[in-house]
């Protein structure tokens, strides 16, 4: 997918969550609006995965590990058709298949279920290991939260990996900074995250995890790798693109209600037209060519 | 009285299964050698992972493998087992329904000398409260190999618990289990002993006291703890109406409160609970531990004296 079309299914894609979280009226936001960008490109352009056939034995899988980013998964999900669009509209709603986090056996294309931290690093190596040992080559992507990285289990896994040199395995660390009590230093003095993965035998890609053309050359380096995982250390805003969100800790898990929903489409929709204008004084190289 | 390893029977059944279907992987977390896992590691070191002491992993690991199509596995201590790992287990196995065999040795206080630490007596309770979990506790090493086959064959989540030390043998050959079925080991009329595990033998002990008393007792080996088999309790409630239960964990959530939830329910019967009764265990040989927390043949007689 080429880059304008990628942004602008961002854009759409944050839409999505907004409507979804303001109709839901609980949820989310923040740190679903931060892995936009990371798992637009996964979805539409890096991963090979059928809507058609959820459970393809060959296809890529993406296990999304900080769970309660749900609603960015579910809006990319149903946008590929892998369940109606309609269901958005019953997130979190009794007798309707889109929980509040994500879970394996009702939800068409989720892989894992998600919710409870740490759990999704171990699980993608066993997916990671079952690729191994069936020599099918097939791709397993997990994104983390980086508060969720104080979980023990994460090292766990991570050591796992190593271990068993799973180079089809790629982390993805949202690190947005921000945690529900406080910034990931303030609560767990967080640093140094490139080293401490390294010194776990990881290959570590640093990005800023809104700009695609990082993040693509960091999975096509992610992919080169022979023997050992990948973490991309994503660097992100927390609530990306709505500007009264970013960056604020109060909207890690509260959805926005009447005047705040229209006002973070008003600003999404906004920032559609501009790109569209952008792309409109593009200079058009195939006139050249005419 | 001749003995056997449970913990053996399951490596072999293992190595066994192993061979017929390469869809078998087996997960542990660094006590190989004690659940006789390290066979199957042996056999087929492709298909083995240990884990490292990373119990939590492991039982995660084990979903991810289930997820993509494997018959899985996942090994170590009772204790550790479902209370290091519960999250895991309840999120990726139960919630998710992977198909994840959970077989814990050192099930029970007969663990002995390492002490309450490592004695399992809540793995029942924490795995029978689980939606979608079976709990399934064999008597004997040949009751062990028929259980290890038929959780392999039935997709889905089990856990499966063994004891440290060896068994009397109950079962001559390997016996038929099926999921929710107990199996009446002999009839009576007067009480029904109900038992699991290591303390089946202790039931069937009693039974034979019992007789030269002039009491007949029936003897159930509940190896399908959940489901359980109602069928069969409440036709023992029915004609024996006298019910204990027998089991080396608390009384609180095991064998004694499935079989009282069914009874209470459905036919108040006059019953009691033989187990550890709320309290933690000791260090000690198994045998100086079955006589200090009333678990032996000769305690059970002693309940059933006093209630008929």
């Amino acid at each position: 997918m080429d880059l304008y079309h990628l942004k602008r299914k961002a854009i759409e894609i944050r839409k999505s969550i907004i409507e979804m979280l303001g109709r839901a009226g609980s949820g989310h936001p923040g740190g679903s609006l931060s892995i936009v960008e990371i798992l637009v490109l996964l979805y539409y352009e890096i991963m090979r995965h059928d809507p058609n056939n959820p459970r393809w034995e060959h296809r890529d899988r993406l296990i999304l590990s900080k769970g309660h980013a749900a609603p960015a998964l579910y809006a990319i999900l149903a946008d590929l058709g892998y369940f109606p669009r309609s269901e958005l509209l019953h997130l979190r709603r009794c007798d309707h298949i889109l929980q509040g986090h994500p879970y394996n056996l009702d939800i068409p294309g989720v892989e894992a279920t998600t919710g409870s931290l740490g759990h999704g690093l171990s699980f993608a190596v066993g997916v990671a290991l079952a690729g191994k040992l069936d020599r099918k080559p097939y791709r397993v992507y997990v994104v983390l939260g980086d508060g969720e990285i104080e979980e023990g289990q994460i090292w766990e896994a991570a050591m796992s990996a190593y271990k068993y040199k799973l180079d089809n395995l790629c982390a993805v660390l949202d690190h947005n900074r921000l945690q529900i009590d406080g910034t990931v230093f303030e609560i767990k003095r967080l640093t140094t995250l490139p080293n401490k993965w390294r010194a776990f035998g990881w290959h570590v890609i640093e990005v800023d995890g809104h700009n695609f053309i990082q993040l693509r050359s960091a999975f096509q380096s992610a992919a080169a790798q022979n023997g050992c995982p990948t973490i991309i250390i994503a660097h992100t805003i927390k609530g990306k693109g709505v500007s009264y969100m970013e960056n604020r800790l109060e909207w890690h898990g509260k959805a926005p209600k009447g005047e705040e929903i229209s006002l973070a489409l008003k600003e999404l929709d906004a920032a559609l037209k501009k790109l569209e204008t952008e792309e409109a004084q593009k200079p058009n190289l195939k006139k050249f060519h005419t | 009285m001749q003995v056997a390893s449970l913990r053996k029977a399951y490596g072999e059944t293992l190595v066994e299964l192993g061979r017929k279907n390469e869809k078998i992987v087996v997960l542990d977390a660094d006590l190989a050698k004690s659940t006789h896992t390290y066979m199957f590691g042996e056999a087929f070191p492709d298909r083995f992972f240990d884990m490292g002491i990373s119990e939590q992993d492991m039982m995660a690991t084990a979903a991810g493998l289930a997820a993509s199509g494997k018959i899985v596995f996942a090994s170590t201590f009772a204790v550790f087992a479902t209370g290091r790992a519960w999250d895991q287990i309840r999120i990726q196995i139960a919630y998710s329904q992977n198909n994840v065999k959970i077989v814990a040795t050192h099930g029970g206080i007969s663990v002995g000398e390492d002490g309450y630490t490592h004695q399992a007596i809540e793995d029942i309770a924490l795995m029978r409260v689980l939606p979608g979990m079976r709990v399934i506790v064999p008597a004997d090493a040949n009751a062990t190999r028929a259980v290890i086959k038929k959780v392999a064959d039935v997709p889905g989540p089990f856990y499966v618990r063994l004891t440290r030390p060896p068994l009397p043998i109950i079962y001559e050959e390997v016996p038929n289990v099926e999921i929710g079925k107990g199996i009446i080991l002999k009839e009576g009329k007067d009480v029904t002993l109900i038992a699991i595990g290591a303390m089946v033998y202790q039931a069937l002990e009693a039974a034979k006291m019992l007789e030269t008393m002039g009491i007949t007792a029936k003897v159930i080996d509940m190896v399908s703890v959940k489901p359980l088999d109602e069928e069969v309790l409440l036709e023992a409630a029915h004609t024996t109406r006298t019910i204990v239960t027998c089991e080396d964990h608390s009384v609180i959530g095991g064998l004694g409160s499935a079989v009282a939830e069914v009874l209470g329910e459905k036919m108040p019967t006059r019953m009691y609970r033989v187990g550890i009764r709320d309290t933690f265990g000791v260090s000690g040989s198994p045998d100086e531990l079955y006589e200090k927390f009333q678990l032996k043949a000769k305690h059970i007689v002693e309940k059933v004296t006093q209630m008929l």
